[in-house]
């Protein structure tokens, strides 16, 4: 069956069943691969997406449901939170073996766009849903401090 | 990290000439040994490993080194990058010597070749060690031939030229050129006999905050390719069904309701289990998930962990009865101690690694040619076990490394289970690209674990309050099927707690059971540290007197003068016998492996029944630090992961089944559970040491000594709270 | 991840001989038969519901107060089942299993229960259960209040806060309405996956809390 999906500005036309979560959908017929599966049932964030700008974890979204929202990846991340949350992420060296980084991003992208100055607590609130098996951790939280200071230096 | 692997260029024969041997690998080790022998193993490895194979052609600077026509270097990392931090490390190696420029040298993963690279084994936190001395002379040797060039171009002596930033100059006549401008000539000049390498106080590079990560932005944007995200061609996905008991075989299965999965290709059996070939990766969980299967479990193991600890137990008090190997022995042991005893013992339970990427492997299987695409650790043992698996040579496996999302020693068997069944099923579908996928749950039930450990000590102080008689029993299944375990035993064995002890006696028990175990960050001190770091705070206790005193006491005894310096550089950094807010508590443990020594401090307090750790502080001798920030950023994850265990992380059977299969029921530790990491790096001239692994051993016992400095109640097993 | 760093030049013999080793080995077993796919009978673990007992089967308890409270407790199995229990937790972080273990990832409930602003519970769960496996879903997913707060309480003082109006935040016609009606309840018998639902049916437990109501409402000590 044909499913319509709003990816990243672009409507895609995905021919699989509606219960397919997003992830397979996304890595497997998009060929997105930002989006990485680490568990399949919402533990890890690894998977994380935005739908309709919420933060969504993909591997436990069917492609119906989804279907009727704007998808944001990893790969379409864009504006001044994506960018002051990548530089802040190089110049921290935040990343070890990277394979959660894009759902970090994507949480700390959610956090960042709805409030422009969170605390540790917002922070941990709002990140608590991403494992880091290398724990970076505290290069993230900082990197979240990062990306809002410099925002708010900007504006 | 993406760019291509250095080009093969077929049909040139590989011979080993005086260049290849100085920029190739130093591949006799140490001694840069020029001309040819015939007997040196490592050609003869390397004949072995790539006949068959396209020829290499390490270029003009070695294998390590490519530098383009543009001027940009790039340095080629033989090592498995999985967040170490490797690549950064050793092409600051190279770039300091050579004095490219850093800011634009790109770091470049090898492809498995044994002739070029020797053994590409990324394991026990050596690459840095390893490497030092042989990558700085190819750096070196590279520079020298850049300085010739120079100096025969503008007929000025060699001594007046210098290299800074990739730029060669000689200042009294105003003259400099690029690497770029000097490439052709400097490629035609022979390397130095013996390059001559800088003194540590002459590093522009290497030691500074500038040795940062080259990867963090294809990893900070969803653009770093691991191999869960490689699609070839016609590719299909497969999954495997494996036996849910260790040591169960396959009996029968039905693969009709798995067949009618829309996108399954084929089902069969592989030595493993069940395959499950489809389109992608959906129809291939789905087509596994409608097999119907039994297992034959009369060979399987059946007990359950209480059973597995009690055995241990029995093990070590001689109830029950296995052969035991002594690793130390002194004085009359024979002997029954007298006097005043402590006992304890303390259960350590089976754990998982867990890397955030599931197990995965692409193969492609066309002939006498296999290609993998894999996070190979022990790459060039992965290309032997491919090519037995696929029946042709080394020589014609190529196996392409990717970086792993991940790994803590699970990509790193010697048995490669993984990219072997993925190599096997590879074999039967007709030349198609397979990727396999192991899902969480695989990951986490199939073994592969840190062992089981029990340890058991029986201690007499003498009247220094030191320890005078020391029985020491560990029981653990064996790491590799020969020799005497002392994979488990490192961390107890040499230990300077043994220093004031005339009686000696310390022995390993390895029982044989079908649960695999196998290599996990700091293997066995991930539970000898445990052991001693919290035997050696209650022996304190006993004797009356302050851990880190007493420690001080034990290492002057045992001339122990680097952990000294560490201890005395942890007491002050962490305000050891400062007062803290009521509530907490401070706890230490030092620990050396791998050549590197590291303490850390806890500040723990109880909250309603909760373990909180605030912060730690951890003091590193690493010999000279390459990458400052690496070390720390290793000393942060090491702790998180070390922490993650000590908490929480614990793989249980009950009847034979494993109990834990993902993140909710084997939890790392999260945001909201991280300590603050506070990392101090002694100085050092001594060459590097790793820092991949050393600092996850103290923080359990750190934790373990601050919980027993609040509370009195030792910790007799892992994870915190839990009854083994 | 330890390999015993010997001198280079054996730890490359050590390896051509491993990978001889390993090459004999394999020859020598190598007539390994592997089984065929054959017809199995398809082994269906049934999903066991506990019965609740019909508001009948107390019609035999003649004493009015008796009966209250023998309805109570039928009706008590549910509300003490995990299913339930969970989403009632006495903090402010939810439990999962039937074990009751504290909700993982940590989450909060939030200002409206419906999680922290940042961290809302529609990020894993959505309107209907995933897959019928993994991630439980229902529309309205939701912690209960605070103050209803059944974990950690006997039944009877699980009653007493029922109708507490301090602590209920609910009419006696919403509390049958909740249990008898609402869809986030009713996912209590449709929990997906190997989640063992609560006992009974709805229709059954609404049943019983009216019959309950009728008969004065009484509850255990």
């Amino acid at each position: 069956m044909t499913h319509s999906l709003f990816v990243n500005g672009r409507l895609h036309s995905v021919d699989t069943d509606g219960d397919a979560p997003l992830l397979w959908v996304l890595r497997d017929h998009l060929r997105l691969t930002g989006t990485k599966y680490g568990c399949g049932k919402a533990q890890c964030g690894a998977c994380t997406v935005h739908a309709d700008g919420q933060p969504v974890r993909s591997c436990s979204l069917s492609l119906a449901d989804a279907a009727t929202s704007r998808i944001e990846t990893i790969e379409g991340a864009a504006g001044p939170e994506a960018e002051a949350l990548t530089a802040a992420w190089v110049a921290r060296g935040v990343p070890q073996c990277g394979f959660c980084q894009s759902g970090q991003l994507m949480s700390a992208l959610a956090l960042l766009r709805a409030n422009s100055a969170p605390t540790d607590a917002d922070i941990d609130a709002a990140m608590s849903g991403n494992l880091c098996r290398c724990a970076t951790y505290n290069r993230i939280r900082a990197g979240i401090h990062d990306a809002a200071a410099a925002l708010g230096d900007r504006s | 990290m993406t760019d291509t692997p250095p080009s093969d260029t077929p049909k040139r024969r590989f011979r080993l000439t005086r260049r290849r041997m100085i920029l190739g690998s130093g591949l006799v080790g140490g001694a840069l040994v020029v001309g040819y022998t015939a007997m040196n193993p490592m050609q003869v490895g390397g004949a072995l490993l790539t006949a068959g194979g396209p020829d290499f052609d390490p270029g003009p600077f070695g294998p390590y080194i490519r530098i383009d026509a543009d001027g940009g270097v790039a340095i080629v990392n033989p090592q498995q990058e999985m967040g170490q931090g490797i690549h950064a490390a050793l092409a600051a190696m190279i770039a300091e010597e050579l004095d490219a420029d850093w800011d634009t040298v790109r770091v470049v993963d090898a492809r498995v070749n044994f002739a070029a690279y020797g053994p590409q084994m990324t394991a026990g936190s050596h690459a840095v060690a390893y490497h030092w001395d042989k990558l700085r002379k190819t750096g070196a040797a590279a520079r020298s031939m850049f300085v010739d060039a120079a100096a025969l171009r503008w007929q000025v002596p060699r001594r007046l030229i210098t290299v800074q930033n990739g730029v060669v100059s000689h200042p009294q006549s105003n003259r400099s050129a690029s690497f770029a401008e000097l490439l052709t000539d400097a490629a035609r000049h022979a390397p130095p006999r013996e390059p001559v390498l800088k003194r540590p106080e002459e590093f522009r590079l290497i030691g500074t905050d500038r040795v940062r990560r080259k990867d963090c932005g294809p990893k900070s944007t969803g653009r770093q390719v691991y191999t869960q995200d490689i699609q070839r061609p016609d590719m299909l996905v497969a999954m495997v069904a494996h036996s849910p008991r260790f040591g169960g075989m396959l009996k029968r299965f039905d693969d009709r309701d798995a067949r009618r999965i829309k996108g399954v290709v084929d089902v069969f059996a592989i030595e493993t289990g069940v395959a499950v070939l489809a389109q992608d990766t959906l129809a291939a969980r789905r087509g596994r998930d409608a097999l119907r299967i039994e297992w034959d479990d009369s060979a399987a193991e059946r007990r359950s962990s209480p059973e597995l600890t009690a055995w241990y137990r029995d093990i070590a008090v001689g109830r029950a009865v296995i052969d035991a190997t002594s690793f130390e022995t002194r004085g009359d042991i024979e002997q029954p101690q007298t006097g005043d005893r402590f006992e304890t013992t303390i259960d350590f339970p089976y754990l998982a690694h867990a890397p955030m990427e599931p197990l995965d492997c692409v193969a492609q299987v066309r002939g006498w040619d296999v290609d993998i695409w894999s996070g190979s650790h022990l790459a060039t043992l992965d290309q032997v076990q491919a090519a037995l698996t696929a029946r042709t040579i080394p020589g014609r496996v190529k196996l392409h490394v990717l970086p792993a999302g991940g790994s803590f020693g699970r990509r790193g068997l010697m048995s490669c289970d993984y990219l072997v069944e993925c190599v096997r099923i590879a074999r039967r579908t007709g030349h198609r690209p397979v990727k396999l996928m192991w899902t969480r749950e695989d990951e986490m039930t199939g073994g592969y674990y840190r062992p089981m450990v029990h340890h058991q000590a029986s201690i007499v102080l003498g009247a220094d309050g030191l320890p005078s008689d020391w029985r020491h029993r560990i029981v653990a299944q064996r790491l590799i099927p020969v020799g005497d375990n002392p994979q488990n035993s490192e961390g107890v064995a040499g230990s300077p707690y043994f220093a004031a002890a005339n009686t000696l006696d310390c022995r390993i028990a390895s029982p044989e059971l079908p649960v695999s175990v196998s290599f996990w960050r700091s293997v066995g001190h991930s539970h000898t540290a445990m052991a001693m770091e919290h035997i050696v705070d209650q022996l304190a206790r006993r004797a009356r007197r302050d851990p880190a005193e007493y420690r001080r006491a034990l290492y002057q005894k045992a001339g122990a003068t680097g952990r000294l310096r560490v201890l005395e550089a942890l007491c002050t950094r962490a305000g050891w016998g400062k007062p803290l807010e009521d509530g907490w508590a401070r706890g230490m443990a030092l620990h050396d492996c791998f050549g590197t020594i590291v303490g850390q401090v806890a500040e723990v307090r109880l909250d309603s029944g909760r373990l909180v750790v605030r912060r730690v502080v951890a003091v590193v001798d690493c010999g000279i630090a390459v990458s400052p920030d690496q070390v720390a950023a290793q000393m942060e994850g090491g702790i998180g992961f070390g922490l993650s265990a000590a908490l929480h992380g614990a793989i249980t059977l009950k009847d034979g089944v494993v109990q834990e299969d993902n993140f909710d029921s084997y939890a790392p530790v999260r945001m909201d559970e991280m300590p603050l990491v506070e990392t101090h790096i002694l100085p050092s001239t001594r060459p590097p040491t790793g820092m991949g692994e050393p600092g996850v051993p103290p923080i359990a016992p750190a934790v373990a000594n601050a919980l027993f400095a609040l509370t009195g109640t030792p910790t007799r097993s892992l994870p915190f709270g839990r009854q083994a | 991840m330890k390999l015993r760093r010997p001198r280079l030049s054996c730890l490359s013999i050590a390896m051509i001989l491993f990978a001889l080793i390993i090459l004999i080995v394999a020859i020598l077993l190598r007539p390994l038969t592997l089984p065929k796919p054959e017809a199995l009978s398809a082994a269906f673990a049934p999903v066991v519901v506990a019965p609740l007992k019909p508001v009948s089967a107390f019609n035999a308890i003649v004493d009015p107060a008796a009966r209250s409270v023998a309805l109570f407790q039928e009706a008590g199995r549910v509300i003490r089942h995990p299913r339930c229990m969970n989403c009632h937790p006495r903090t402010d972080r939810p439990t999962q299993t039937d074990a009751m273990r504290p909700h993982m990832p940590a989450v909060a409930r939030g200002p409206d229960g419906a999680g922290d602003p940042h961290l809302r519970c529609a990020t894993c769960h959505n309107d209907a259960n995933f897959t019928g496996r993994d991630v439980p879903g229902n529309p309205q997913w939701l912690l209960a209040l605070i103050e209803q707060a059944w974990q950690g309480r006997s039944l009877g003082e699980t009653c007493r806060q029922l109708f507490d109006p301090a602590r209920s935040y609910i009419t006696r016609a919403e509390l049958l309405e909740h249990m008898a009606n609402d869809a986030l309840v009713g996912w209590a018998w449709h929990p997906g996956g190997d989640r063992p639902p609560a006992p009974g049916t709805q229709a059954q437990f609404g049943a019983l809390i009216a019959a309950w109501r009728e008969t004065d409402a009484r509850w255990p000590a």
